[in-house]
């Protein structure tokens, strides 16, 4: 696969994130003009200054979703949607436009509004079928993976609970440091394993929150990056992939892995020049839909050698405080997951976190920081992944 | 002559206590069971299953007729036979039509299709099935059962020949049921006895006796179906038919199976056939038909997959507060989760060899099967190198599974399934008749044709793994 790579072409200059969680009180239109105002003035430029917009929503439908609340003079937005993904693919397209040299300054900015709608959890809406396409929800397809894993490096059912309430308890301990996260106390580990079974063995506290949001962030070339502030952030690495669904097809997958995930993380460390991603990584923001995602993905982006990651969650090894934080700022779980935003708030953590301004989540001295952000199913989905860094080289 | 050339029999799963229902309404029990259609079953669904069992006897291209007989057709618009035949994957130059109106459709259809036979045709198959509603507290509720039966009929090879037949119909009011109403009205009992059940009967078994110059006390077995069950009773006494020789109606393990009721004891009677005995048919309803079959030696070389005993064993209780549910006589909170969309028109028709047939592809370049059908293969990704590959009678085993109790069903949990099919095949699908906490990796299941749900008015239906029957 010849993926190039932009690493240290393009810089982030400005961000902005709004609380995610229960916006009673606000539109799609106040989310992102709360979110992209705030990267304005984190980038310290006016609106008139962007040359070019990706919007990432999955259920907002067109450029005009942006440019109308903002009052965007004439200029292009595009509005790109990836499955849970949308936030990231958002990110990668103006980075890619900055890159080109078509533009000079780009806004991603994503959003999502879901508490509107009155359902349990999130709805993904179909285009007219045949009606054959089943009907399994998001926390069913993901369960797919607990009894898989366990089975396959023999953890008992208690045992494998055990690992992925761990996981739910790590993210909300962080997440409650996190003034801009959804859920911002920590829960005892009991009450998570004892919380109403949603799909076996998950139950609600292993699945990620279910709320409105949006994200933004500023992108220009790196060249340009220290005409903005003193302390950008570069893009190492920017990885999309998109498999060819044969995990539901094939006998040979077993649901103790994404393909995809896989994949995509070869690609970034490939344009990154990361070897050992267990020791280089600093900190890790990845896409905890519901806890044996978590698990998984651990393993798929060589965190952890296959079968040891519930060990390695076990021993604390992706705490705050271990050798490799994951989800430092409460992650999907409990930061919450407004679809089109989240790719952009993770890219928000890692802001904050390699400039230093994580407050009480802040990881000491942190060097390379990575997304990753997927959409879809085990099996079948789209993978993200991202390596950002505090500078060049 | 015409004679059935293969048969084959549906139970559902599900079995309602009769005591169950009495405790709940303070009413009197019946003894036994009753058959329960489960809450993604109705009458095509199980004509279906029990005419995909008669068809393993005979190759589905050389049936040139159908005949699908109910007196609850899901759709009171719409040719509901021409989703039986899709299903079951008949040929699609064929002769097609509902018949309903009156439990006595299910003899109508076989009659219609030994015509048919008799006109020409090589083979007529007739799936008759009834899913049959009474209101609670009514003794119907109770006594009725849902099952299904199907018959293949033939002019050769024939294991039951046709020796003669009589109708008789008659105009008078015993049981009606207006279009949009769920439940049947029923006149006084005593009159419909009296005047309308037991002559139609008596009449339509003189008649078809004396055709074929034949005395009661030649009949090895004997049917008889009426919607009063004393006329049958009162018939059977004046015919002096040794109780010995009346077939079993099946009352305290499945229950009355409307049109599909005689066609269904007949499925019972005949696996013990012997060659040279003469079966009995009769039903009454706004008259009566009778038929008379004579066994031919050939009935010793067909068994249907299924036999009606086997699926009386084969079963699983539900309880009466969920019978209520699936029914919809007990409205239930809704759900937070939007309504189902309505399937649309033009995809089901672009896949209706996949929706309704379960076929799949197989690559011809490298052999895999795969399902959904594809144009590029998923293992050697060669494009349009793909073959038909029949999916619906091949056995898979449970490669992992998700209990989903956050989506919209009738009966939660909905059980989601990964199977693996012998011969190759993943696919990933709703599992039915099951208990969700007995569920293991490696169980082997087989496929069943449900309807998933309704929305618009429209029936949803597809394909589901249960367990092996």
């Amino acid at each position: 696969m010849a993926s190039k790579g932009i690493k240290d072409r393009v810089a982030i200059v400005g961000m902005g994130c709004t609380p995610f969680g229960e916006h009673w009180d606000k539109s799609v239109d106040d989310l992102l003009i709360d979110a992209a105002y705030e990267a304005y003035e984190s980038a310290g430029i006016n609106p008139e200054d962007v040359d070019a917009y990706w919007l990432g929503t999955m259920g907002s439908l067109s450029g005009l979703t942006l440019s109308t609340p903002l009052k965007i003079p004439y200029r292009p937005v595009t509005r790109v949607e990836n499955f849970c993904a949308t936030g990231s693919e958002s990110l990668r397209q103006a980075c890619y436009a900055v890159a080109s040299g078509a533009y000079d300054v780009a806004m991603a900015i994503g959003v999502e509004k879901l508490k509107d709608s009155g359902y349990s959890g999130l709805v993904v809406p179909q285009p007219p079928n045949d009606g054959t396409l089943g009907n399994i929800t998001p926390p069913a397809s993901f369960s797919l993976l607990a009894p898989a894993y366990f089975k396959k490096y023999g953890l008992d059912p208690d045992k494998g609970k055990d690992v992925i309430s761990r996981i739910a308890w790590k993210n909300h301990r962080n997440g409650a440091k996190n003034p801009r996260a959804q859920f911002r106390k920590e829960v005892p580990i009991e009450a998570i394993k004892n919380s109403p079974k949603v799909a076996d063995p998950l139950g609600v506290m292993d699945c990620s929150g279910v709320s409105d949001g949006a994200a933004a962030a500023i992108v220009v070339r790196a060249e340009d990056a220290l005409k903005y502030r003193k302390d950008p952030i570069y893009i190492k690495a920017l990885s999309f992939i998109a498999g060819p669904g044969e995990g539901p097809m094939s006998p040979e997958y077993d649901f103790t892995t994404f393909p995809e995930v896989v994949a995509s993380a070869k690609d970034a460390y490939a344009q990154a020049g990361i070897k050992n991603p267990r020791q280089e990584i600093s900190m890790a923001e990845v896409h905890d839909c519901f806890t044996p995602t978590e698990l998984v993905l651990y393993e798929d982006m060589g965190f952890s050698p296959r079968g040891t990651a519930w060990r390695d969650v076990m021993e604390g090894f992706f705490d705050l405080e271990g050798k490799l934080p994951v989800n430092p700022d409460g992650g999907l779980k409990s930061f919450g997951h407004p679809i089109g935003a989240s790719g952009l708030r993770m890219m928000y953590e890692m802001w904050l976190q390699l400039r230093g301004e994580a407050g009480p989540r802040q990881i000491d001295n942190p060097r390379l920081g990575l997304t990753h952000n997927l959409g879809g199913a085990p099996g079948r989905c789209v993978s993200f992944v991202s390596v950002v860094g505090k500078s060049l080289g | 002559m015409a004679g059935i050339v293969s048969y084959g029999s549906y139970v559902p799963y599900r079995r309602l206590k009769r005591a169950a229902i009495a405790q709940v309404l303070g009413v009197a029990a019946v003894k036994g069971e009753r058959a329960v259609a489960s809450f993604d079953e109705d009458s095509v669904s199980m004509a279906v299953e029990a005419l995909r069992d008669a068809l393993r006897g005979t190759p589905e291209r050389d049936v040139q007729a159908l005949f699908f007989a109910t007196t609850t057709p899901p759709y009171a618009e719409k040719l509901n036979a021409a989703i039986v035949g899709a299903a079951a994957q008949l040929p699609s130059e064929i002769r097609a039509a509902d018949l309903t109106g009156s439990v006595r459709a299910g003899l109508s259809a076989m009659l219609q299709a030994a015509d048919a036979v008799n006109a020409g045709a090589q083979h007529a198959a007739v799936a008759m099935a009834d899913c049959r509603l009474a209101a609670p507290e009514a003794r119907a509720e109770q006594t009725n059962g849902d099952a299904a039966a199907a018959f293949v009929i033939g002019a050769h090879d024939v294991i039951a020949e046709i020796e003669a037949t009589a109708s008789v119909t008659r105009e008078f009011l015993d049981i009606w049921r207006a279009p949009g109403e769920r439940f049947a009205h029923t006149w006084e009992e005593r009159f419909a006895l009296t005047q309308a059940y037991t002559p139609a009967l008596s009449g339509v078994i003189h008649n078809v006796l004396a055709k074929a110059n034949l005395a009661p006390s030649e009949l090895a077995r004997v049917i008889i179906d009426a919607p009063n069950a004393r006329a049958a009773d009162e018939c059977l006494r004046a015919l002096k038919i040794d109780p010995g020789r009346v077939a079993d109606p099946f009352a305290a393990t499945i229950g009355q199976a409307g049109a599909a009721h005689a066609g269904l004891m007949l499925a019972g009677a005949l696996p013990a056939a012997k060659p040279g005995d003469r079966i009995l048919v009769a039903v009454a309803g706004d008259g009566a038909d009778a038929l008379l079959l004579r066994v031919t030696p050939a009935a010793a070389h067909f068994r249907p997959r299924h036999s009606v005993g086997g699926m009386i064993e084969s079963k699983g209780d539900v309880s009466y507060a969920a019978y209520l549910k699936w029914r919809e006589i007990l409205p239930t909170e809704p759900p937070r989760r939007p309504d189902p969309d309505r399937p649309a028109a033009p995809p089901m028709l672009r896949s209706e060899q996949w929706k309704f047939g379960l076929v799949g592809t197989r690559c011809i370049a490298c052999g895999t099967a795969q399902l959904p059908p594809q144009r590029v293969c998923v293992k050697c990704r060669t494009r349009d190198q793909m073959e038909p590959y029949p999916f619906a009678d091949r056995r898979a085993r449970i490669a992992t599974f998700a209990l989903d109790r956050l989506a919209y069903s009738l009966n939660p949990p909905t059980v989601n399934v990964v199977i693996d099919f012998e011969g190759g095949g993943r696919f990933l699908c709703e599992m039915t008749d099951c208990e969700p906490e007995k569920i293991a990796i490696g169980d082997e299941v087989e496929m069943t044709f449900r309807r998933l749900f309704t929305a618009d008015g429209v029936h949803n239906y597809f394909w589901k793994a249960r367990p092996r029957r």
